[in-house]
């Protein structure tokens, strides 16, 4: 790798692009460092924010009527309220509550930045999942499950063996897209410090004063991953295809 | 068996989306929503009280009195989604149009910066603009300074430049080509189909989606607390800051919580009902 390095030394000499995340050691080590804590927010948030949207959807068709009510509020504050605002006050307000007392009688967060970052972001992309899964159980036709139904199947393995199947195929364009905005949205974790892309980029343009060129550096990571998540969905979306159904 | 349909799968029958595909169409339901919001500040309220040492004022005349300054920031924010919708949806109208373009290189490029805005994360564009944009133009002789809330704006409306040229290709994209043919048939230009067939027809199926992203826009204002604009979400901190009591950091989130949702929810609701409305049969 030590020529590609010396190229961007080169480069910086020559042209005044001054690209350090490439041929300074330590500046490259944290980029890594927050570009792998970027990409573990991601993956660990569109796993927990899909489980939320299967069970939210399950819940909003429970027969109790306190828990449907409880779903539906919990979509609606979490859809028609800013992001930054629920990831501040979880960080802020209610870990504040949230403290232990360690050896040296320090208070310490019970919870740290990341996992308020993971639980925040996770909630706020469920809420729209629990409405795209709800779009998708909606558009399966019922007479298939009355025929479910039929073959005594119970209303949670009806769920899981024939509902869901068919509804999480109808609702990967939409979830598709909710996933991308997941993937954008996690730049908020920086608010709340937690060292990811966003936060390391700023700390190095800070140090380094290159703020033009880590900007677009960033601005290309950043579709380069959107496109690796729009690919990988697309993929999926081909493979789970039911040839005749789905159009 | 079966008639003839759209598939020949006995058991399968095709499916019908009720709502639109858009990603984010809200759904209609009857549970008493926000409900939860407004119990839960006011518990926190109760929570307070207790916590609150004897002497100190309540938390709810707390509350009241910083309402005025918190209300002037929340001003700010709806001004910038405003502002931010207004310049993003003339930009993207251009540039929706430039998508539907039949000249190649005005239809790859339209394309190549619709993705880019469109894939770029809102927070790393406000911070190209805060970082990336003069402090104050020179137009002519005079100088024209640009504050942070209207670098913000700016960084707001690149992206929603770019939803909205993507709302215009869809819609155009959805007008059955009949439309088309018939206005060929009646000797239109394509400038003349354009203009009185087709997008009078997709300023319909466009009203929902643009309301559901001026729903996204006012929640993305917050953002640009990050990059130090006085808004409500910066007002709210330095709130905090100045009482500086733990007991207050739950009840007021919460309050600000229940701006946004005050006025973000009835988007939501109106957004639903044209959407049951302008149903695309």
């Amino acid at each position: 790798m030590e020529p590609l390095w010396d190229w961007f030394r080169e480069l910086h000499a020559s042209t005044g692009i001054k690209l350090t995340i490439f041929y300074d050691a330590f500046d490259r080590a944290r980029f890594v460092n927050g570009f792998l804590t970027s990409v573990r927010l991601m993956a660990l948030c569109i796993v927990a924010s899909v489980v939320i949207g299967v069970v939210g959807a399950w819940w909003q068709g429970s027969r109790l009527r306190f828990l449907r009510a409880a779903i539906a509020a919990y979509i609606e504050v979490f859809r028609n309220t800013p992001p930054l605002v629920q990831l501040y006050f979880f960080y802020f307000a209610l870990g504040s509550y949230l403290r232990v007392t360690n050896d040296v009688g320090l208070a310490v967060p019970l919870v740290s930045n990341f996992s308020w970052a993971a639980i925040g972001l996770s909630l706020y992309a469920g809420a729209f999942n629990v409405e795209i899964f709800r779009a998708g159980i909606e558009a399966v036709p019922r007479e298939t499950v009355e025929a479910a139904e039929a073959l005594g199947y119970s209303r949670l393995r009806a769920y899981i063996h024939v509902i869901l199947p068919l509804a999480f195929r109808i609702s990967l364009p939409a979830l598709n897209n909710n996933l991308v905005n997941l993937v954008k949205t996690t730049t908020i974790a920086y608010a709340i410090a937690v060292p990811e892309m966003l936060y390391v980029a700023n700390q190095i343009w800070s140090d380094e004063l290159n703020v033009p060129e880590m900007m677009n550096v960033l601005l290309v990571i950043y579709v380069a991953l959107v496109g690796v998540v729009v690919y990988l969905m697309g993929r999926w979306e081909r493979a789970m295809r039911i040839p005749g159904y789905t159009p | 068996m079966r008639a003839a349909g759209p598939t020949n799968l006995p058991v399968l029958k095709p499916f019908r989306l009720t709502a639109t595909t858009c990603d984010l169409s809200p759904a209609s339901f009857t549970a008493r929503r926000g409900a939860l919001l407004i119990i839960a500040l006011v518990l926190a309220v109760c929570v307070g009280e207790a916590q609150a040492g004897p002497g100190a004022s309540s938390i709810f005349a707390t509350l009241l009195r910083w309402t005025p300054l918190l209300a002037q920031g929340f001003a700010l924010n709806i001004a910038m989604s405003f502002l931010a919708m207004a310049i993003g949806t003339v930009l993207g109208l251009a540039l929706g149009l430039g998508l539907i373009s039949l000249a190649w290189p005005l239809r790859a490029s339209s394309w190549l910066v619709t993705q880019f805005f469109r894939n770029a994360p809102w927070l790393v564009l406000l911070f190209y603009c805060i970082l990336l944009m003069p402090f104050e133009v020179h137009i002519g002789g005079i100088v024209v300074p640009l504050p942070g809330w209207v670098k913000s704006t700016v960084g707001l409306a690149l992206p929603v430049m770019a939803n909205v040229a993507e709302l215009v290709r869809g819609a155009v994209r959805s007008i059955p080509s009949g439309q088309w043919e018939a206005a060929e048939a009646l000797a239109f230009t394509r400038l003349q189909t354009l203009r009185l067939v087709i997008l009078p027809q997709c300023v319909k199926r466009m009203t929902p989606p643009w309301m559901n992203l001026y729903a996204l826009v006012v929640v993305g204002t917050p953002l640009a607390s990050i990059v130090g604009v006085n808004e409500a979400m910066t007002l709210t901190g330095d709130i905090l800051s100045s009482e500086g009591r733990t007991e207050l950091l739950v009840p007021m989130y919460l309050y600000l919580l229940m701006w946004f949702f005050i006025y973000c929810y009835p988007i939501a609701r109106a957004t639903a009902a044209l959407e049951r409305r302008f149903q695309v049969r």
